[in-house]
């Protein structure tokens, strides 16, 4: 709520950090680790958010989520987009790892110390075997391999298990 | 579907605004909120000039790609040449938005995207290639997206920290999709005596647009330490080509470079015949109705 000058901004914040996702809406913006800050400025909240991939069409719904949200809980809000430094999905919570791993989504790896910054050389995938097993999250086995690189998002790939034969989707490491 | 999934896409239905069912209907400025001012001592223009040449790279071959849709062998293919198209998307949408800050004049990504004429597009010719079959949009990607993350990775250090922020994005996406086009051309290349035959002839095809991607281009030079050498890049694009197309048991091509007219070339606006016929299918809608909005 809004007081005098000063919002209040741990309340914004909670509010903020809770939006799903609409593309992974098991994660909220806090798990997914796109929402970059949450400040008041003269009686009004800014909420900073960053995309994913640069072509992300979910990042226009996400800052009007946000806007809806927080004004009806009476707060005036204003979102903002960062782009530097560029999000990694070593930014994903352990929290919001589990969700996905409970969705039936493999959660990413670390990503490569060079993606982050991509100076020097980028590695070369020459083959089309995986660089090492994504484990399957319905069975764990870790005999699993890779039908499609790309899946219904960027973010994601598509794999099956030869153990236990289901499909699965998984975050790649970004 | 478990309670908790269920749960997750209810949400969803909650009562919120309209915008959640009309995905991608709403754009707004890609850079609102970003502090798009010129550093000290770089030219706006020719800043802008140079943004606008890598925004037009990125927006006519993710048009090329597009037209892939509903045409490609099998179902995986479509969602990855999708998403490549869509990050390419992106990556234009944001550079076509720093060009027109740079340059002063209120020209938006709209504005810039559909009412610009042939002759001020400034995209290299290699974009613009319509590709015959999935060997050329193959052999084309891996050329393309070679060249383009070494270009990238070099302006991560730019002196504009919004093309340094733009290109670093845009390189991490861009490693995804080389591995993708070098796996194709290595299983083409590599496969039956068929698909080789395919890949090399695609290769060599496309080969002639290659040596336009490292020639200097009129604005690079006005904007040192923001802007990449062309020819800087050559190295790695040689390396990078020569490793995956060893693994493919593919021949380095050696078809000749295509003329430039008059000395002129893509990033100078002379083109290809392909790019009109791109053009007209990208703008029509825009320019039958300048008015309407989405």
């Amino acid at each position: 709520m809004v007081t005098g000058m000063a919002a209040d901004v741990p309340a914004a914040r909670q509010i903020a950090e809770a939006v799903a996702d609409p593309e992974l809406p098991m994660l909220t913006l806090a798990d997914l680790g796109i929402l970059r800050d949450v400040t008041g400025e003269n009686g009004h909240i800014v909420v900073t958010i960053t995309p994913t991939y640069s072509g992300c069409p979910a990042l226009h719904e996400i800052a009007r989520e946000l806007e809806y949200r927080l004004t009806q809980a009476g707060f005036g809000a204003t979102v903002r987009t960062q782009i530097a430094p560029a999000w990694t999905s070593d930014w994903i919570t352990p929290e919001g790892r589990r969700k996905l791993h409970a969705a039936g989504i493999a959660p990413p790896r670390p990503a490569a110390a060079g993606a982050a910054l991509p100076r020097g050389p980028v590695p070369l995938n020459l083959t089309m075997a995986p660089r090492d097993p994504v484990a399957c999250p319905h069975c764990g086995s870790p005999d699993t391999a890779a039908t499609a690189a790309f899946g219904a998002t960027a973010c994601k790939a598509l794999l099956r298990c030869r153990t236990c034969h289901e499909p699965f989707e998984y975050v790649k490491e970004f | 579907m478990t309670e908790d999934e269920f749960t997750a896409y209810h949400d969803l239905a909650d009562e919120t605004g309209d915008h959640r069912w009309a995905f991608g209907t709403g754009f707004t400025d890609p850079l609102e909120g970003i502090d798009t001012s010129v550093p000290d001592g770089v030219s706006g223009p020719a800043l802008a000039a140079y943004c606008l040449m890598l925004g037009d790279d990125a927006l006519i071959y993710s048009h090329r790609l597009q037209q892939w849709m509903t045409r490609l062998p099998e179902l995986e293919e479509e969602t990855a040449v999708a998403n490549i198209a869509l990050d390419l998307l992106g990556q234009a949408r944001m550079l076509l938005a720093r060009a027109g800050r740079a340059e002063g004049a209120d020209r938006g990504e709209d504005q810039l995207a559909f009412f610009r004429t042939e002759r001020d597009f400034r995209n290299v010719r290699l974009a613009e290639h319509p590709d015959a079959d999935f060997a050329q949009l193959a052999g084309r990607l891996l050329i393309f997206s070679t060249w383009r993350l070494a270009l990238l990775r070099e302006l991560s250090g730019s002196r504009d920290p919004v093309l340094a922020a733009i290109a670093t994005k845009g390189a991490k996406e861009l490693a995804y999709h080389r591995d993708y086009a070098a796996q194709w051309v290595i299983r083409l290349g590599d496969g039956t005596d068929l698909s080789h035959a395919r890949m090399q002839a695609a290769l060599e095809a496309i080969w002639p647009l290659v040596d336009e991607l490292f020639r200097a281009d009129a604005v690079g030079g006005d904007l040192p330490g923001v802007a990449a050498d062309p020819a800087g890049l050559r190295a790695e694009f040689d390396s990078v080509l020569a490793a995956v197309l060893a693994a493919a048991t593919l021949d380095l091509p050696d078809t000749p470079p295509l003329a430039l007219v008059s000395g002129k070339s893509g990033r100078d606006g002379v083109h290809t015949e392909a790019l009109g016929y791109v053009l007209a299918e990208l703008q029509s809608v825009a320019r039958a109705d300048p008015e309407a909005t989405w």
